[in-house]
């Protein structure tokens, strides 16, 4: 039974993931310059890409080395931010199939954007577009960094060029598609709302993580933020 | 003999790249592996399906307005309004992220 969802296979997921793999390059070449600007010379972000692979999370550790933080530090601010794959890993699990080795390959290639390419609505995931758009992905992320630690200060300043706002963007265009529900009113405590649980989701996540930001060290918030999705508890899917 | 300010500093780094890509992974694999091929129970599914919305909402709101630990209104307000103009209109995924780096870009410029 699983992996059995629909007609979608590695073909698809690689195409899908092309538009964010262009962007994932671009974002990995400003992660390539920025790691070598702080210090953590050109073959620990290259191994950090291949290993890692989470852009917010490498992010965030180059960011507090730079500023003098901490291993400990920098390891607790990254894996906070990756948090989130595991609630994420848990919305997959029950579409992959093999065994351990498959199994493993399969999270390593999920990300933010696998993940959602390979989502086929009703809590159903793909697994072969899963690891089709991962494996995009991962070569857009790795390429980007290879260059930007090559060609380091060559480059123009990521801010100037509009980069950092094009993740949101991208975020935003993943999001859309998510909220579309056949559900049209929520009860949250009792109190029904007028709009999809998928819609109450995203803005109280929204809300919580500007509300914590202020506060709370980097990455914080978005985990937070995974708690809106708590207000599903009553509900049958 | 090499100087040991240098030399800590590069063991911090790979220290970090290790243990962050192996917690990385840990945390990733926790679910496929663990839980196998058998579903999630009714209630929970109820749940993760909107795990979702509400982290990515929660990734576009921070990105949007987060600058560090401040909140601020700068260009990206523009271009991430931008993109969700380009998305009303049904714009491929490529064309939304360039026109909120353009949009964003250009009024960095203007603005100087």
């Amino acid at each position: 039974m699983a992996g059995s969802a629909g007609e979608r296979g590695y073909r698809y997921g690689l195409t899908a993931s092309i538009p964010l793999s262009v962007a994932v390059f671009g974002f990995g070449i400003s992660y390539g310059v920025l790691a070598l600007s702080v210090g953590m010379g050109a073959f620990a972000p290259v191994v950090m890409s291949a290993t890692t692979f989470a852009g917010s999370a490498q992010f965030a550790a180059a960011s507090v080395l730079g500023a003098g933080g901490s291993a400990a530090t920098a390891i607790l601010a990254a894996l906070m931010l990756n948090a989130r794959y595991l609630p994420l890993g848990i919305t997959v699990a029950p579409w992959l199939e093999g065994g351990f080795w498959n199994r493993l390959l399969h999270a390593q290639l999920m990300v933010d954007e696998s993940w959602a390419i390979a989502a086929e609505g009703q809590g159903r995931w793909n697994p072969r577009v899963l690891l089709a758009a991962g494996f995009g992905i991962w070569v857009a992320w790795m390429t980007g960094t290879v260059i930007g630690v090559l060609f380091g200060d060559a480059l123009g300043d990521p801010s100037s060029l509009g980069l950092d706002a094009a993740f949101p963007a991208l975020f935003l265009a993943l999001l859309v598609p998510q909220l579309k529900s056949e559900e049209r009113e929520t009860s949250v405590a009792g109190l029904r709302v007028g709009a999809s649980p998928q819609v109450v989701a995203a803005l109280l996540g929204a809300a919580i993580a500007l509300i914590l930001t202020p506060f709370t060290p980097a990455g914080v918030p978005i985990i937070c933020a995974g708690a809106a999705c708590l207000i599903g508890l009553g509900r049958r899917s | 003999m090499p100087d040991r300010p240098r030399e800590a500093i590069v063991t911090t780094v790979w220290i970090v790249v290790i243990v962050t890509g192996i917690g990385t992974l840990a945390l990733k694999a926790a679910g496929p592996v663990a839980l196998g091929g058998r579903p999630l129970p009714e209630r929970l599914s109820g749940v993760v399906t909107l795990v979702g919305p509400a982290l990515l909402a929660a990734l576009v709101a921070i990105g949007t307005l987060a600058d560090g630990q401040r909140l601020v209104i700068d260009a990206r307000v523009l271009g991430v309004a931008a993109a969700a103009v380009a998305i009303r209109l049904r714009a491929p995924v490529l064309v939304v992220v360039i026109v909120a780096a353009a949009v964003t870009a250009g009024v960095r410029a203007l603005a100087g």
